[in-house]
């Protein structure tokens, strides 16, 4: 399995990461299929990185850094939806329409 | 992996979903070992499988009233999203296996030495940031998390 085969395991994983973000009802699940978008994207620069070596080992640096921004995003995000649920009583995405009044 | 991520989207049960989250996120770790990106295994198993997990699923059974009468779990725009899906994987895919990216046949191993070295010179300042950004989201998450309880009083 070469550089190819990893690539297309990350953009089968991005892709799945965006249907559930597009298709699933639940806030927290979202949040979920968000990590797995960002996990693809990680997968991808680390094996540009092993295939395709440069001096400073820009790939694994930033896949370090995205994992760091994720684990904030999480935090914030997490918190942001019990908030949310806690005022609504429901996690369900599609029951927040009065939102856009 | 690719299966435990379509038990992410797929399972009714949100906390099964949070379980196949992390057997996708494990075997993205060994496939990072693979890869000869030891110091990115490690990284992925304490943040994802060791902190973000655990996360999410005191987040979900802090919201799951009980699991009697499960919601369906898609909207109505199934539809457009498994098409939106499928494009965006068949695009990306073939640009992936079209291109003629002069790789090298096998993967070379990240050092760890060479990595730390990186990011503590040439990469200082992005490393920063992040410790900045990181502070900020555990206060945010503080302030946001927090009972409301002198909002109550105030009404």
């Amino acid at each position: 399995m070469g550089l190819t085969g990893y690539l297309v395991v990350s953009t089968l994983l991005f892709g799945i990461g965006a249907f559930g973000f597009l298709a699933r009802r639940n806030a927290i699940l979202m949040l979920i299929c968000i990590e797995l978008m960002l996990n693809a994207v990680n997968l991808s620069l680390v094996a540009f990185n092993a295939y395709l070596p440069s001096e400073a080992n820009a790939g694994g640096i930033f896949a370090l850094l995205i994992m760091a921004v994720a684990a904030a995003e999480a935090t914030v995000g997490l918190a942001l939806v019990i908030a949310i649920i806690r005022t609504r009583q429901t996690p369900e995405v599609d029951e927040y329409a009065d939102l856009k009044e | 992996m690719v299966g435990g991520g379509l038990a992410v989207v797929t399972l009714r049960n949100i906390i099964h979903s949070a379980i196949a989250m992390m057997i996708c996120f494990g075997s993205l770790a060994g496939m990072y070992l693979l890869l000869g990106a030891g110091i990115v295994a490690a990284a992925q198993v304490l943040i994802y499988l060791g902190a973000i997990s655990v996360l999410i699923l005191f987040a979900i059974m802090l919201t799951q009233a009980g699991d009697a009468n499960l919601p369906a779990p898609f909207h109505k725009q199934v539809w457009a999203a498994g098409v939106v899906a499928l494009s965006v994987i068949g695009l990306v895919a073939w640009a992936a296996v079209s291109t003629d990216w002069g790789a090298a046949a096998a993967a070379t191993a990240i050092g760890i030495q060479a990595i730390a070295e990186a990011l503590f010179t040439d990469y200082a300042l992005p490393f920063e940031i992040v410790s900045l950004l990181l502070l900020a989201a555990i206060i945010g998450a503080i302030f946001l998390a927090r009972r409301p309880e002198e909002d109550e009083r105030a009404n």
